[in-house]
Formats: structure tokens, sequence, C-alpha cells
């Protein structure tokens, strides 16, 4: 793989498809746990609501820009992939689109609209998160398939839908078990338990069916010796997700100390999983019918995107930082003055 | 019924980006409105500048936000909607919108947060520094964006080479010439005043409703004749820009000037056709009003010069939209002339505003949007049929999908975006009453005692 990637000069595409995909990562991960707190809200109390979005206000609209930044590097480096799968997603896209307005625009209403009204958006805000989520799953399930039609696939896209779903939750309390004291606190962990166990559903889900679907990506994961480098992955995924359970029946400890553990691990677990599905698909962009460097924009335009990309993302990285510093601590009430 | 989905994507296009740009034209300049109350306070120590500062970061706030969301809705229409466009010219389109997000759009989404919410929690300085940073985010995006659609009208600095599968595609000769292509800056200039103007009279607006239901206050003064005072600056500026940019269109692109006179015949000393309704059957125009010789004055500077009539071109955009959309954007933008100048003179000479006027400028809260929706419709239904202008058709970017799920999608988005104008209209309007019913409660009051004690919290450790 490493030969192949300097062999030719195709260096450069393959740069392009690593930050497409950690971007892509990094959002997962981020907006990954501002909807799993929109989702979560649903089983929260109207006082408890408010705390747990303003833990995430003033973080939701940059986290949602690593998905226009993922797309974008999408669009801008690979514009013959970019047609072929945005037009195969056409409907899970706008179901997505429909779900993002919605929770964007009732992060403010809520707070400005009167006050019989602030439910209402409440309920926008919980229906907004989860379409978007069960959205982003859907179309994860039908790239893993190489967008096959058929309701075996139609089925199987559903199930990670709400898999997708779950594992943003998982992530979502985590970042509340951090953010939060006392009674909500509490009830983080118990969300993070239960959704602990939907996500493992959905983890194993992938892995089975994915080298099933395709021989390709069986061979690559089941021949030896390749097998042997590989086996870490899943047994770390294994045990860090059994050392998040236990962890979580033992919180919250005394003195809030590790609150930010749950979250570390469940980072972890996340980039093994995305390190394991982009193991799969190297080095094919769209599953076994475009590669990687037959998508790919023309060089002297990847450099000079690759040039201001160098320049502005360690600021990028450091704004974003000094921002996490600002609101770090437990989340209190938002004002704006 | 037969579902063209080509028809139905340029609509869902159109509407996308309708909805889209209304906020933006707010926000841009609405930032920059918000430094400068900042910075007033921060000289003077007047607490009124402050509260005109909160009142307008809320209509900030809830603008951005629709701005935002409708702007992730327009990056993926491209793809599943205009497939060919980016298959064609990406390789300049690309690293246009991939600069916008890295340097104008993180920026602006993350120091918004510290803006919103970080007035306790971070020193004075960094505050002011953050609402700098937010208006810089803002105006950067326009840049870039104003850049890719100016390329657009005006290519420039690049040729097309033909792939292994025989499709034409744009490669950069000159990246300095597609950055500052011929009518880029005329555009940009263009749409930051009409920026300036949406956010003034969006202020005026909401200020003359706060003041005629009685809150008189310094804040609400100050922010009235703040934006009156500003309105009536930048409408000669933009008349004059404007006046320029349609010179400029005149040299590159004859045939949407033709429309917009609606020409039909090239013409020396043309007339100006203030009213008419322009026939495509006869290619003439029926009851027109015209004045003789002023096109020809205002376009070419001579009473006998030459315009060229929309006869003469092969490919000509629909004529009557743009006619029309011309005419009213010039139309709001001598209304904006005639109550701007009023209502500074009101000032200048220290006069009470009469309530005709107070009415009238809340009348025209949202007539920047409307002006510069019109006269987006110009420039894009002008260069119409082409996508990219003499390069790219139109009907040529269009994606494998079906005339159904454009439907739905449009339906969709139709729905929505009717709901949440509506939505944001009467929020706008509630914020205002609540802010000027004297109680001097206000519906994010409620909260700030938490935010206190967090500040003391940070203090004490
Ligand atoms: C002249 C200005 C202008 C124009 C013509 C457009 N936009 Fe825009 N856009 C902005 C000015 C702007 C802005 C001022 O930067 C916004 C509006 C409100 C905001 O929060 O940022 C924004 C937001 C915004 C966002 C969200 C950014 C974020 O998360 O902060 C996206 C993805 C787009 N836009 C994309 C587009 C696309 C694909 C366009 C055209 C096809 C487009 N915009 C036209
Ligand atoms: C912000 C203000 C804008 C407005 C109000 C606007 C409006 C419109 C309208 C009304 C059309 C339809 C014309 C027709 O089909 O007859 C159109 C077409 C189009 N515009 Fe714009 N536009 C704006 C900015 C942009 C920008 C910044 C871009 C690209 C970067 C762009 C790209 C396109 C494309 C791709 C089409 C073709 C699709 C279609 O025909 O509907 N537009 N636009
Ligand atoms: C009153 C005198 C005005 C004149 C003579 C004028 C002239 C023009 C012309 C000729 C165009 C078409 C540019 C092209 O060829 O593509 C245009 C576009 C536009 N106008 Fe105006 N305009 C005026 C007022 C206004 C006002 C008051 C606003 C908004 C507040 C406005 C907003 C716009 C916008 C947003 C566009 C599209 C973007 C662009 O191409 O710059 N204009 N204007």
């Amino acid at each position: 793989m490493i030969e192949q990637i300097f062999a030719e000069g195709y260096w450069l595409p393959y740069t392009f498809a690593f930050l497409m995909g950690l971007s892509m990562l990094i959002y997962s991960i981020l907006d990954g746990y501002d909807l799993g707190v929109g989702i979560l809200i649903i089983d929260a109390e109207d006082e408890e609501k408010d705390r747990m979005i303003a833990s995430i206000g003033p973080f939701w609209d940059a986290n949602e820009t690593w998905l226009i930044l993922g797309v974008g590097l999408l669009l801008v480096a690979f514009p013959m992939a970019h047609g072929v799968i945005l037009t195969h997603l056409y409907l899970p896209v706008a179901v997505m689109l429909f779900g993002l307005i919605f929770r964007g625009v009732a992060f403010d209403f809520r707070a400005k609209v009167p006050k019989e009204k602030k439910s209402r958006w409440n309920h926008k805000f919980f229906l907004g998160s989860l379409l978007t989520a069960l959205a982003q799953g859907y179309m994860l399930g039908a790239y893993i398939l190489g967008f096959q039609d058929g309701w075996s696939a139609f089925f199987f896209s559903c199930l990670i839908a709400v898999c997708v779903a779950a594992a943003y939750c998982l992530i979502g309390a985590c970042w509340l078990i951090m953010k939060c004291e006392t009674d909500l606190q509490k009830k983080a962990v118990k969300w993070a338990k239960f959704f602990l166990l939907f996500s493992i559903l959905g983890l194993a889900a992938v892995s089975i069916t994915t080298p099933l679907m395709s021989e390709r990506i069986f061979e690559k994961w089941f021949s030896f010796p390749a097998i042997l480098a590989l086996l870490p992955i899943p047994l770390t995924t294994g045990i860090l997700i059994i050392a998040l359970y236990v962890l979580l029946r033992h919180m919250p400890f005394p003195k809030d100390q590790y609150c930010w553990l749950p979250l570390v691990m469940t980072v972890l677990v996340y980039i093994l999983s995305f390190v394991g599905l982009a193991y799969s698909f190297f080095p094919y962009i769209v599953p076994d019918q475009m590669t990687i460097i037959e998508a790919a924009a023309a060089d002297d335009s990847l450099l000079i995107m690759l040039f201001g990309a160098l320049i502005v993302l360690p600021i990028l990285l450091g704004y974003t930082a000094l921002s996490y510093y600002i609101f770090h601590g437990k989340a209190t009430e938002l004002s704006y003055d | 019924m037969d579902l063209d989905p080509f028809v139905l994507s340029r609509i869902q296009f159109a509407a996308n980006i309708t909805f889209h740009i209304m906020f933006p034209s707010i926000t841009i300049a609405l930032g920059w409105i918000l430094l400068f109350f900042k910075i007033c306070h921060n000289m003077t120590k007047d607490e009124a500048w402050m509260q005109a500062y909160f009142f307008f970061t809320k209509v900030f706030a809830l603008s951005f936000a629709i701005g935002v969301v409708s702007g992730v809705t327009m990056s993926f229409q491209f793809g599943t909607n205009w497939p060919g466009f980016m298959e064609a010219v990406g390789n300049i389109a690309g690293p246009l919108l991939a600069y916008e997000v890295l340097t104008a759009f993180f920026l602006e989404a993350t120091f918004l947060g510290i803006m919103l919410f970080g007035y306790r929690r971070v020193p004075s300085w960094l505050h002011t520094l953050a609402t700098v940073l937010v208006a810089v985010g803002t105006t950067l995006s326009a840049f870039w964006i104003l850049v890719l659609n100016s390329w657009m009208h005006t290519p420039d600095g690049f040729e097309m080479i033909a792939n292994e599968n025989g499709l034409l595609q744009a490669h950069v000769t000159s990246w300095w010439e597609v950055v500052f292509n011929p009518s880029m800056p005329y555009r940009l200039v263009h749409m930051l005043l009409a920026s300036g103007l949406t956010a003034s009279f969006l202020i005026a607006g909401l200020s003359a409703f706060r003041y005629l239901r009685g809150d008189q206050s310094f804040a609400v003064r100050k922010a009235l004749c703040t934006a009156i005072m500003i309105a009536a600056f930048l409408i000669p500026l933009q008349i004059l820009a404007g006046h320029e940019h349609g010179i400029n269109t005149k040299h590159h692109q004859p045939a949407k000037i033709a429309a917009m006179e609606a020409a039909w015949e090239t013409t020396k000393g043309a007339p100006l056709v203030l009213f008419g309704l322009p026939n495509k059957e006869t290619r003439s125009n029926d009851y027109a009003i015209e004045i003789p010789y002023l096109a020809s004055l205002i376009v070419t500077h001579k009473v006998d010069g030459e315009i060229k009539g929309l006869n003469e071109f092969e490919h000509i955009p629909p004529v009557t939209p743009i006619f029309f959309s011309f005419r009213i954007m010039v139309g709001i933008g001598m209304l904006m002339l005639a109550v701007s100048w009023l209502g500074s003179y009101f000032i200048l000479r220290k006069k009470e505003f009469p309530k005709l006027y107070l009415y009238a400028l809340i009348a025209m809260t949202f007539s920047g949007c409307f002006a510069t929706i019109a006269g987006w419709y110009v420039t894009e239904i002008g260069r119409q049929p082409w996508l990219v202008q003499d390069v790219l058709l139109t009907k040529d970017a269009l994606g494998p999908v079906t005339g159904g799920m454009v439907f739905s999608t449009l339906m969709m988005y139709l729905s929505v975006y009717a709901f949440l104008t509506i939505s944001y209209v009467t929020t706008l309007f509630y914020l205002a009453k609540k802010a000027g019913d004297g109680s001097g409660r206000d519906p994010e009051k409620q909260v700030i005692e938490g935010a206190e004690r967090h500040a003391n919290m940070i203090k004490a450790d």
C-alpha cells in the first residue's frame, strides 16, 4: 500500500484522500457528540435540556463546518466521484439537510421565541438531530454496499442508520458526563451504558457484513500474514469497549475524577473503527467502482489547495483549541450579555 | 404530468440561493455594525451602545444560524443536482470553495461562539477581537464566493483541455486572472454595499418599530440614527457602483444589458424604457413608456451611443424576468435614497421623526433583501442559457436525477423555507416588542444568573 502511494508521483491524490478521511472522522466525532446530545434531550427534564444544549452551544457551528470541509474536499479534490456519490445518495442527503436545517435554527429560535413556543422548538431540535444522525448512518450503509439496490441493501442501511445514531448518543452521553454535574451526570452515565450496547451491535454488523459483501475486502482482511498485522485493530477495540463498560458501571467517581475518560475512550473507538473502514476501501473512493486516482482533480489545483491547507490548518487548530479552553469546565446556562 | 428534472433543478437551485442570500446580505454588514457599536461603547463607556449591541446580536445570531444551515444546503446542491459543473470546471471552482471553507467558514463559526457567549468569560479586548474576526470571516466568505460567481460570468485565466474520455475540463493558466477576473471588483463592491444597505434598513426598521411602541431609550435612538446615517452615506455609492457595474457588463455580457433595457433592435440613441411588457413573439415591447436617448446616455455617456439589441445574439436570456427584476432593484435603490436622506435631514436638523416616516421605515425593514434578490436575478438569469459564460451550458451540468425525486425535495425545501421565513420575521418583531415593552425583561435575561455564577467560579480559581 505504501509503495503504491509513492509510485508514479501519485502522492497528491492520496494526501487529499487522507485529508478528506480525516475531516470526515473529525466531523463524526465532533458533530457526533452534539447530535447525540440533541437526541438525548428527549429523555431529559426541561431544565436539564437547557443545560445540555448550553454545553454544545458555542461549538456546534464549528463542528458542522467539518462536514462542509469533508464534502468540500470530496467536491474539490475528487470531482468525478463527488457527482457519483451524491447523486446516488440524493434522497438521504435531502433528509439529512432537512434535519440539519431544523436543528441549526432550533438552537436559536428556542432561546428567542415566546415561552410557550419553546418546547415546540426543543422538539424540533430533537427531531432534527435524530433525522440527521439516521440519514448519515443510512448513507454510510449504502456506501459500504457500493450503492447496491434491493431490499436487503435497504434493510442493511437502515440497521446501520440506527447504529450510527446510537453511536452518536454514546459519544454525546460521554460528553455530558464530562460537562455536567449531579443528577444530570448520573443520567448521562445511564445513557452511555445503554447506547454502548447498541453501538457494539453496529460495530459487529459492519465488521461481519463488509467482508462478506465483497471478496476483495475479505481477501484484504483474512489473507496471511495481513491478518496478523491487522489483528490489533479489532482486539484493541474490543478491550476498549469492555473497559469502558466496566468504567461506566462505577461512575461517577468522588471529586469527579476521570469524568473525561469515557469521552477519550469513545473517541479512540471511533478512530479505530474508522481506520478499519478506511483500510477496507482503499484504494477505492467509490467502493469497487472508482479509485482515488481515477477520481482526482488536476495536480496543480490540488497543489494550490494543499498549500493553503498547510498554512491554515495549524491556525485553525489553534483557535479551535482556544474556544474549547474558553468554554472548558462544567456547562452553565448561556447568555449573550 | 411530465416532471422535467432540468427545470425543477433550476427552480430548486434558485429557491435555495434566494433563501440563502437573504441572510448573508444581513450578516455580512451587521457584523461590522455590531463592531461599531462595541467600539463606541469601549470609547464612550455609554451603556446605551452596549444595549444596542446586545439587541442586534440576537438578530445577528438568528440570521447567522439560518445563513449557515441554508449555506450547507447550497454546498450539497452542486453534487446532487449539478455534478457536471464540478466535472467541467472543478479545477477552478474547487480551490476557490476550499479557500472559502478554510479561511472564512471556520473562522466565523469558531469566533461566533466566543462573540455570542463569551462576553463574561473573556477579557473585553478578546471579545472585541472575536467580533472583528466574525465580521472579517463573513466578508472573506463573500469575497471567495463572489470570485467564483464572477468567474462564471467573465471567465478568465484558464484553458479547456479534453481528458481521456473526451470531456473538456478547465485548467488554470493564471490564478491571478482567475481571482481578479474582469467583473470581480464590481460585483464585490456592489454586493458589499448591498449588504450595508440591507443591514441598515433592517436596523432602522426594527428600531423604528420599538420607537413607535414607546421605547425611546438612548439605545434605540442611537441604533436608529446610526442606521439612517449609514444608509444615507452608502446609497449614492451604491448607485454609482451599480452604474459602473452595468458599463462593465456591457463589454462582457452585452446580451444581459440588452435584456435589462429590453432593447430588441440595435439602436443609436436608444431610449430608456421606464415601463413596458417585453413580448417575445413580436420581439418588441408592448405599452412601452420611454424616455428618448436616456439609455444610450447612461450606458455609453453619449446621446447617440449604440446599444446592441437582442436580435443580434444567438443565445438570449429570458427577457421579462430580467427587465422587471432590474426595475425592482433600481426602484428600491431610489426609494432608499429618498428615505435615508429625508431621515438624515431630520437628524441633522435635530427634528423629531414624524410618525409617518417611522411607518415608512418599518415598511422598508426588508427592502434591502428584496433589492438584493432582484439584483441577483438580473445577474444570474442574464447569464442563461450559460452556466459558465461561453464555456458550459446549464443543461450540460445536470446530473442523472429523476424529475420525481427533484420534485419531492423541491416541495420539501419550499415548505421549509416558507415556514422559516415566517418564523424569522415574527421572531424578530417579537424580540423588538419584548425589548421595548418597558418591563426591561428580556427573554435571554432569565438565564443570566448561570453565566454569572460561572464567571465568579473562574475568578475564584
Ligand atoms: C455574498 C455573499 C454570499 C453568497 C453569494 C453565498 N454565500 Fe454562503 N454564506 C455567506 C455569504 C454568501 C456568509 C456571509 O459567509 C454566510 C451567511 C451567513 C453566515 O453565517 O455565513 C454563508 C454561509 C454559508 C455556508 C455555511 C458556513 C458556515 O458553516 O459558517 C455554506 C456552506 C455556504 N454559505 C455555501 C454557499 C454556496 C455554495 C453559495 C453559492 C452557490 C453561497 N454560499 C452563496
Ligand atoms: C447569492 C445570490 C445568488 C442568487 C440570488 C442566485 C440566483 C440564481 C437564479 C435565480 C438562478 C436561476 C436562473 C435560471 O435558471 O434562469 C441561478 C442559477 C445558477 N446559479 Fe446563482 N445565484 C446566486 C449566487 C450564485 C453563486 C455564488 C453561484 C456559484 C458559486 C451560483 C451558481 C449558480 C448555478 C450553478 C446556477 C445554475 C442552476 C440554475 O440554472 O438554476 N449562483 N442562480
Ligand atoms: C439604484 C441603482 C442601481 C444600479 C444602477 C444597479 C445596477 C446593477 C447592475 C447593472 C447589475 C447587474 C450586474 C451584472 O451585469 O451581472 C446589478 C446587480 C446587483 N445589484 Fe444592483 N444596482 C442598483 C441598486 C442596487 C441596490 C439598492 C441593491 C441592494 C441593496 C443592489 C443589489 C444588487 C445585487 C446583489 C446584484 C447582483 C450581484 C452583482 O452582480 O453585483 N443594487 N446591479
